[in-house]
């Protein structure tokens, strides 16, 4: 079976975020920038396939500006077999909504035709949680969502979810679209060898053009702003002041 | 504490002062760039941030003990190095030949600063290796090469130098371990004192590298050869076989890296095998002795990057004192604070700074295939070595010490960790050659023996950056005219001590550790200069970080006026001589 790997360049984790002057947007250029953990986990999880004799080969696409392809020597170099990148911006201040990413994903998929996509549940620049779900409803495929745990029998899926309630089982037939939850899996770290070998593996260049899709965007951005500072707390001298202060201060309780 | 690489420093001087891409460019090194070092180091980073970083309180608590069955590590090394071996980490400048990576020597320094800022006594392990893999690359046969050298880079066997006996220290001369002859090898016999990771339970196998005497060698440093002997003796199959007779008969209690097992080796009979020509030790030694110095001056980096992190930490958090409005103040705000803070900052990146473009001198030279420019590029780094190992490991205890100041009183209990760097940081001035004998090399070899060229080389580049100040505006004040004095104040040393060294039997050594400080400094001043040149035009095109750039042209204006007035008072040192210093007499003391 063939995996293909959706992965996104994002602010790297560890940067602390800063608002542009203007408000158009948070300050991207010469920022760190990483592979999305959770696409991390779900390339992770492709290579354990991989290793286990379920999969064959691991495709990974990104979609996004040139440097998106240091994004995906990572996942390279992790152990993914080749890569795509679909350019569909000049630079990193131009994000493409959910909408356009499923539909370059839909058609890639029926070039590749993979058994399954894993992808991360959602980015951690924008959380918009939606394009493993919109690539389902494209292609027609079963959708798993919050996956936990993944095995494969033959062409059943069963999946643990994380839902709010605790832990879902469910079983899935193939093909279908499965989203990475963080306790999927540690990704391992990348070996020394592996990142030249990376620099060695097929990557093919493509454009928004090539497979007929539209990105430009549907939402406008009217600002971008740094969340209020907290205030400090308050003590209160009673459970009395406290209930008061709930009712007619917070108007928490009625 | 954590540990978070400063990978935009790394990247900023690998791309401006070393010129990396065009180093690798000029190696025939299609494959290696500034994009490839980056995704290295960011991996390395993530190691020595996860895997190395939370073990190295656990060595300073629970360091290494002798058991009866030798030595055994701290709880969690074994683990970690077998990760960091199996991942790649002690391939990564070795040869092609021997399953190494080939990188250049330069990406390999800027790696290895982060190890020994995760974990330097567990660093030292890897480090040890990779000092003795250069040597038997150099200069062992071509069996003894395939025997050892992949199992080395593989990480399966680890590698150390026994130098030092107990009458042998910083003069080698009295070196009496004996080598007899027998058959194809050779019988060793003598005891080792210092050998550190001498002994250990990582690996299945510990590969020594141990200088001796042959039965009819000359006295004296003349009469050494460098050997070969195995912990365990490779079978046919080249797997460990039978057990040598070397052990570890004790461990010292030390003030620092407690990690790091330091161990007294006993070779009874053991067998070994010759490196290169009889008599011919030291200078095999030699070979890995100038990596091995600029590298424990890179460990003096290390560590004080990773107290700079704590005392910024610290200084953000701790709370003393009180607004008007009611509200704390961290301590961070008050200028003292800042300038113990503006000191470890100016004075890391400078470390970097120099630790890098001695790094990458010696790449040039291995690189560079016309003769006149390689012998000058071998000059630079062999001028280059003494000030990497004296300089940045003396600047390394004030940088500690200063991270136990920001602490205060909570920096001199050990449970948060301010100390044990400080402690640490001790013996970075003692091993591989103490400061004095850095000095020595500094004033002796590398000015007086040339009558003071290649110093008069560097100074001419110095010269060059002056003029480059003196037209290009937008610069933070203090910048030109520290730095002019101070390669001044390096030039009026240099001339005054190939004047007057000949007239006194001791003005060189009285005037060498000051000397050795004063180019320090200068070196240092020189690189962050440049650096803020460079940051200087990036912010006028735009391009790059500008709080980093801008940062960087703080750091350096920082740096020139708080640290590059010290060029005067080593100057003044310099010129005092001998006198008051060898006047008393010794029944005074």
């Amino acid at each position: 079976m063939k995996i293909l790997v959706p992965v996104k360049r994002v602010i790297d984790y560890s940067v602390k975020a800063r608002v542009k002057s203007d408000q158009s947007g948070v300050e991207l250029n010469n920022v760190k920038m990483s592979i999305n953990p959770f696409d991390e986990i779900a390339v992770e999880e492709a290579i354990r396939m991989k290793e286990a004799g379920t999969a064959s080969e691991i495709v990974v696409v990104s979609i996004g500006v040139e440097k998106s392809q240091e994004t995906l020597r990572t996942a390279l170099a992790m152990g993914a077999d080749r890569a795509i990148l679909i350019k569909a911006a000049d630079t990193v201040d131009t994000d493409i909504e959910p909408l356009a990413i499923a539909k370059l994903l839909a058609k890639v998929t029926e070039e590749e035709a993979p058994g399954m996509v894993i992808l991360g549940k959602q980015a951690i620049d924008n959380d918009m949680n939606a394009t493993g779900q919109m690539l389902s409803a494209l292609l027609g495929w079963s959708q798993i969502t919050y996956a936990s745990k993944i095995t494969v029998d033959g062409d059943t899926l069963n999946v643990t979810r994380e839902v709010d309630a605790g832990l879902q089982n469910i079983t899935a037939k193939l093909p279908a679209v499965i989203t990475a939850d963080l306790r999927l899996n540690e990704p391992r770290y990348v070996k020394l060898p592996n990142i030249m070998k990376a620099k060695k593996k097929p990557m093919d260049i493509k454009t928004p053009e090539d497979y007929g899709v539209d990105v430009s965007p549907r939402l406008t951005i009217t600002s971008v702003v740094e969340p209020p500072a907290r205030a400090a707390g308050i003590k209160v001298e009673s459970v009395t002041e406290l209930l008061d202060k709930l009712k007619n201060e917070a108007g928490v309780l009625s | 504490m954590s540990y978070i690489h400063p990978y935009q420093d790394t990247e900023f001087v690998l791309k401006n002062l070393v010129n990396f891409d065009q180093l690798c460019a000029d190696a025939e090194l299609d494959e290696v760039n500034l994009e490839l070092a980056v995704a290295v180091l960011e991996e390395a980073g993530k190691i020595g941030a996860d895997i190395l970083a939370p073990l190295n309180r656990d060595g300073d608590e629970n360091g290494a003990k002798l058991g009866t069955n030798g030595v055994e590590q701290t709880p969690g090394f074994k683990e970690a190095y077998q990760q960091f071996a199996e991942d790649g980490w002690l391939s990564l400048s070795v040869a092609e030949a021997f399953d190494g990576q080939a990188m250049p020597n330069t990406l390999s320094v800027a790696v290895n600063e982060i190890w020994h800022s995760a974990n330097m006594a567990f660093a030292l392990c890897p480090m040890l290796s990779q000092g003795a893999m250069e040597s038997i690359a150099h200069h062992a046969n071509p069996e003894l090469q395939q025997a050892y050298l992949p199992k080395m880079a593989s990480g399966e066997w680890t590698g150390t130098m026994n130098l030092t006996e107990a009458d042998a220290g910083s003069d080698l001369a009295g070196v009496k371990t004996r080598a007899v002859p027998e058959g194809d090898h050779y019988r060793l016999t003598g005891q080792k004192i210092y050998i550190t990771w001498g002994d250990h339970q990582m690996t299945d196998n510990i590969v020594h590298l141990v200088l001796a005497r042959l039965p009819d060698a000359p006295a004296g440093v003349k009469g050494i050869s460098l050997f070969l002997a195995p912990k365990f003796l490779p079978d046919e199959a080249g797997n460990p076989g039978e057990r040598n007779t070397v052990e570890c008969l004790s461990l010292e209690h030390k003030l620092g890296i407690h990690g790091s097992p330091t161990c007294v080796m006993e070779f009874k009979e053991a067998v070994a095998y010759r490196i290169g020509e009889e008599n011919k030790g030291l200078a095999c030694m030699f070979t890995m002795m100038n990596h091995a110095r600029q590298t424990v001056g890179l460990q003096g980096l290390s560590i004080s990057e990773r107290a700079y992190q704590q005392a910024r930490q610290y200084a953000k958090e701790r709370l003393q004192g009180t607004r008007r409005d009611g509200s704390r103040i961290p301590i961070i705000e008050f200028p003292d604070v800042r300038r113990m803070l503006m000191l470890m900052k100016s004075g890391t990146e400078a470390m970097r700074a120099l630790a890098l473009t001695a790094a990458a001198e010696v790449d040039y030279a291995n690189y560079t295939s016309d003769p006149a420019g390689k012998a000058r590029h071998k000059a630079r780094g062999e001028l280059y070595t003494p000030i990497v190992k004296g300089w940045l490991t003396e600047l390394s205890q004030e940088l500690t010490s200063l991270n136990i100041q920001v602490w205060g009183g909570m920096g001199y209990v050990e449970e948060t960790g301010a100390a044990q760097h400080y402690r640490d940081a001790r013996i970075l001035t003692i091993y591989e050659g103490t400061t004095g004998i850095q000095a020595l090399d500094f004033i002796g070899r590398k000015t007086l023996f040339d009558k003071g060229e290649a110093l008069r080389l560097l100074l001419q580049d110095m010269d060059l950056v002056v003029d480059e100040l003196n037209t290009v505006s937008g610069l933070p004040p203090g910048l030109c005219e520290n730095y002019t004095q101070a390669v001044a104040d390096g030039r009026e040393a240099a001339q005054w001590v190939l004047e007057h060294a000949g007239s006194d039997a001791h003005i060189a050594g009285a005037a060498s550790v000051n000397f050795l400080m004063l180019f320090g400094y200068l070196c240092g001043g020189w690189l962050m200069v440049k650096s803020a040149l460079q940051a200087r035009s990036m912010l006028d095109t735009g391009e790059g970080d500008k709080a980093f750039l801008q940062a960087k042209l703080i750091t350096a204006q920082f740096y020139c006026q708080h640290f590059l007035p010290r060029t005067r008072a080593c100057l003044a040192t310099v010129k005092a001589g001998s006198e008051s210093m060898m006047a008393m007499p010794e029944d005074q003391f």
